[in-house]
């Protein structure tokens, strides 16, 4: 079968558009990143998370009105995978105020429902939290800076720079998606982001793979023309990998339960950013930074040897 | 041209087949077991298994096989309820502890050659999970005091007199009388208190030493607190009956407990947490000193005398000295006193606490013994902001608290064996008793973070986790039959053995499963093809370009190496930050699909290259190909 196999797409003439496209997203993201902030998990904020599991539907309304009037006041009410399951969080300061607090909860929702079951309820530290969200940071810092570093051995500089480009772009914009949707956003999230990442940065290391193959092939064309046909030559796998990872995605994210939810989620958003990543911002970016011939030619060798290992 | 040497083909081969071998115990089933086993050196044999079997048939439990293996007895039932409701039976039986446990069954003669199962993660079986935090302040004070000791002792030894010995947070400060004083002090401790850097000031024109304990030093005290708490916390664990239990070091001052199985966290909290123990002291049997008054009047006790309460609030003066403290106990037993019936603890001590314990019964016969239990209440919180971050958490407030619990007289002499009588309860007794039994905390330390997972949340993840994976698995497989035909079928049979070895891998090196781990799995699955789908593309290309068949498959394979050892290094750089920098769950992802990454080269470039070579190779004319 061949779907994309003879495509020739003028990519690079389109770049302003994307340029446009990409600042918009961008800017939404940042928008909604600043102003709505991000609907934080247990994990980085600290606190007690407890899950019920009701009998019969209850009006979220109704157990936030519930909670608050039985001195509850900062506690936050949403459903958990299906109507009847509800996840209730509160800030507590330590393990024992939460068993406490678990079990006055108690009290409080079979009040509201008789038959509902009240699970043990999770404890984390707000110090915890902190430290999670100090070390998701850096790991995600140290991960760009290692990659950074490989991609410029590997190519030049200006590849690099274009490869962060596209992976700071997909970051901002998963993460964007979070803060729109006010999914939460939890450690396995972060694991996804990072995930997102080394996706993101395969598929422009498949680019610019052909790119620096085409520099050296076909000298008569200009940068712009030669990103276009390795971008061309490259898309049906492109195409091909992001689905059959989509595909296994989705039937996460749909049959995973609820623990993988947002897992799956933000790896789906991640990976359709990254393809379009991967294809628009960072050959643009690079291409701006003023690539040029010549610029490839003494990693050539280093290729070459590379090329005769079995 | 399109031929591996028969090493080459052997090797592969040999690969996969010991990737087989050891993925192959995943395939069993796990059964809902009851794992007994003797607390001391109780007998396990045929007889308990008679005696398990009758108890269990009394209870009307029929359905359940046991055997012997290892010293435990291992009972085998068909359902969870069952399971749950044996081990609250066989929880009855003295002398023994029962665990919960989830065991594969996998046979014998795979087991006996090294064939193992992964182990299921909390979030795949249920259990409790909890982060400690050892108080390092309070192992720092104990340290504190220790150089306050020894300082005074060398001052008094060397007859220096000082005016004043104080600590101010972390610095000591001691002030002397003159310059002489102070130079001869400083040259003394300079020489004997190592852990301390001492410096010479003068302070408001007094001379005086500062010292503040060396970082090395803090840096010991810190990991041998932990450490002590690690091990007496596990032993604490393994006295409790969990199987598989984990307890690990986590950073500087945490700990990581993990127990499967556990579903009451309250009560094993307390255990695992307790700072309780037992100290024996000698009562003040002088009739002139009245406890009463000193109580209401709040005089200071006579010299040497140190005023305690009992558990009815009744005051005891007892001697400063101790006689044993519960560091010298070396076994402990909880039981019912022969005479009276009450509760108690029967106790075993070491050498040096036997032998004191021989000279101070021998010297007072007649006169009375006190036991004093400690342990500590939380009086309060208090809000505190970190130094480094600025960050305001709350801490709890503990007091430490002191109770006789018995004080009766000394009706003869005794060394290492003895009763203590005075407990409220059987099960404070024999709570007591396993406290005892597995040591004390070095320092106090703090829940963190506490997770509990229900069985039936367990069991859903893994149902919905391996039903995602093989919905994912099938679809891709599918796609690319559709996609590639022939060369669609090589790179799914490649597929295939990067699961097999995969497992296999987790499995030799004993990760444990969890759900993100099978969520690395699943994306390993999507990206693994990606390698196959590259090669192909280009073998594609080469076509359209009108090179011929043969030499395009090898143009293919050849030209995308270099790109895909370049795609999968980088994706290994961020998995291998996210190992370094992960924790928990996040590891377990890393875990999976750095192995992903490494198979999948391995499947995708070698055993698909094999199976290619092995179809299309041999034939000397080669028109086109399925692709």
């Amino acid at each position: 079968m061949n779907l994309l196999g003879n495509v020739k797409f003028d990519f690079m003439g389109k770049r302003k558009f994307a340029l446009i496209f990409s600042l918009v997203l961008i800017a939404i993201s940042i928008g909604s990143i600043v102003t709505r902030g991000l609907n934080f998990g247990l994990d980085f904020t600290g606190g007690t998370s407890v899950v019920v599991n009701f009998d019969k539907i209850v009006e979220l309304d109704a157990i936030r009105e519930a909670l608050e009037s039985n001195d509850f006041i900062d506690a936050s009410v949403q459903n958990f995978g299906s109507a009847k399951s509800v996840q209730i969080k509160f800030q507590t300061a330590n393990g024992d105020e939460s068993t406490k607090l678990v079990t006055q909860l108690k009290h409080i929702v079979t009040s509201l429902d008789a038959k509902a079951l009240v699970g043990k309820g999770d404890f984390i530290g707000s110090q915890v939290g902190d430290e999670l969200v100090e070390q998701g940071s850096l790991a995600i810092l140290y991960a760009i800076i290692g990659i950074l570093l490989y991609v410029t051995m590997r190519f030049e500089w200006r590849f690099s720079l274009g490869s962060v480009i596209a992976l700071v772009h997909d970051v901002i914009i998963t993460v964007g998606v979070f803060s729109i949707t006010q999914m939460e956003f939890d450690l396995t999230i972060l694991a996804a982001l990072l995930a997102v990442i080394g996706y993101s940065l395969n598929d422009t290391i498949v680019v610019f793979d052909r790119v620096r193959e085409n520099f050296l092939g076909l000298r008569k064309k200009t940068p712009a023309e030669v990103f276009n046909v390795s971008i061309n030559q490259t898309l049906s796998r492109t195409i091909i990998t992001s689905m059959t990872t989509i595909l296994v995605l989705v039937a996460l994210f749909v049959l995973g339960g609820a623990m993988i939810h947002g897992f799956a989620f933000a790896l789906i958003v991640g990976i359709v950013i990254g393809t379009y990543s991967s294809i628009f911002v960072a050959s643009t970016a690079t291409l701006t930074l003023g690539i040029t011939r010549k610029d490839l030619m003494p990693v050539e060798k280093e290729g070459a040897n590379l090329d005769h290992i079995p | 041209m399109n031929q591996y040497p028969l090493w080459k083909n052997l090797l592969i081969v040999f690969v996969l087949a010991i990737g087989v071998f050891y993925a192959l115990p995943n395939i069993y089933g796990r059964s809902a077991v009851v794992q007994t086993s003797a607390l001391k050196e109780q007998a396990v044999n045929e007889d308990l298994l008679k005696k398990i079997s009758d108890k269990l048939q009394a209870a009307g439990i029929e359905k359940f096989s046991t055997t012997i293996e290892n010293n435990t007895v291992i009972t085998k039932f068909e359902t969870t309820v069952d399971q749950f409701k044996a081990k609250e039976i066989l929880d009855g039986l003295t002398g023994y502890k029962s665990a919960l446990n989830l065991k594969p069954d996998v046979p014998k003669w795979l087991s006996d050659a090294g064939g193992k199962a992964m182990t299921l993660g909390l979030d795949l079986r249920g259990g409790v999970y909890f982060l400690m935090e050892v108080d390092m302040k309070e192992a720092l004070a104990n340290k504190s005091n220790q150089i306050r000791g020894d300082v005074t002792q060398i001052l008094k030894k060397a007859k220096i007199s000082k005016k004043s010995l104080k600590w101010n947070k972390d610095r000591l400060t001691i002030k002397f009388k003159s310059k002489e004083m102070s130079d001869k002090a400083f040259d003394l401790l300079r020489k004997q208190v190592n852990e301390v850097n001492f410096k010479q000031r003068t302070i408001d024109g007094v001379e005086a030493i500062v010292g503040t304990i060396r970082q090395k030093a803090i840096d010991d005290i810190k990991t041998n607190a932990l450490e002590q708490n690690i091990s007496t916390i596990r032993s604490r664990v393994n006295e409790y009956g969990v199987a598989e239990p984990i307890v690990q070091r986590q950073g500087s001052e945490r700990i990581v407990v993990q127990l499967p199985g556990v579903q009451d966290s309250t009560e094993i909290k307390e255990t695992l947490g307790s700072v309780a123990t037992l100290e024996y002291r000698a009562v003040d049997m002088d009739p002139a000193h009245n406890a009463y008054e000193i109580m209401q009047t709040g005089k200071h006790p006579p010299l040497g005398f140190k005023l305690y309460k009992d558990q009815d609030g009744r005051p005891v003066l007892l001697s400063k000295r101790t006689i044993v403290t519960g560091d010298q106990l070396i076994g402990a037993t909880s039981g019912n006193d022969q005479q009276s019936g009450r509760p108690m603890v029967s106790v075993r001590l070491n050498n040096i606490g036997a032998k004191r314990m021989l000279d101070f019964t021998k010297d007072n016969v007649g006169n009375n013994m006190a036991v004093v239990f400690k342990d500590r209440v939380l009086v309060g919180k208090e809000k505190i902001v970190d130094e480094d971050t600025r960050v305001p958490t709350t801490r709890n407030i503990y007091k430490p608290r002191e109770t006789v619990i018995s004080n009766a007289v000394i009706n003869g002499v005794f060394s290492d064996r003895f009763q203590t009588t005075g407990l409220e309860s059987p099960k404070f007794a024999s709570k007591l008793a396993l406290q005892l039994r597995s040591g004390s905390l070095a320092a106090p330390v703090d829940i963190v973070h506490e997770k509990t997972i229900g069985p039936s949340l367990g069991k859903e993840n893994i149902e919905k986790g391996f039903l995602s994976v093989l919905v994912g698995f099938v679809a891709v497989l599918l796609f690319m039959l559709v996609y590639y035909k022939m060369f669609g079928l090589v790179a799914n049979i490649a597929l295939g053995f990067n699961v097999v070895l995969i497992v296999a891998l987790l499995s030799m090196l004993g990760a444990t499963l969890t759900l993100p781990g099978i969520a690395g799995i699943v994306l390993t699955v999507g990206m693994a093809v990606d390698a196959n789908v590259l090669i192909f593309e280009r073998i594609k290309e080469e076509m359209r370009a009108g090179t011929p068949p043969k030499l395009a498959i090898n143009a293919g394979y050849e030209k995308a190496l270099s790109t895909i050892a370049d795609a999968n290094i980088t994706t290994f750089i961020a998995a291998i930050v996210l190992f370094a920098f992960g924790t928990g769950p996040i590891k377990g992802f890393a875990v999976t699909l750095s192995i992903g990454i490494m198979t999948s080269m391995f499947t995708a470039i070698m055993v698909s290259r094999a199976i290619v070579n092995k179809i299309y190779g041999g034939k000397a004319k080669l028109k086109s190909l399925s692709i």
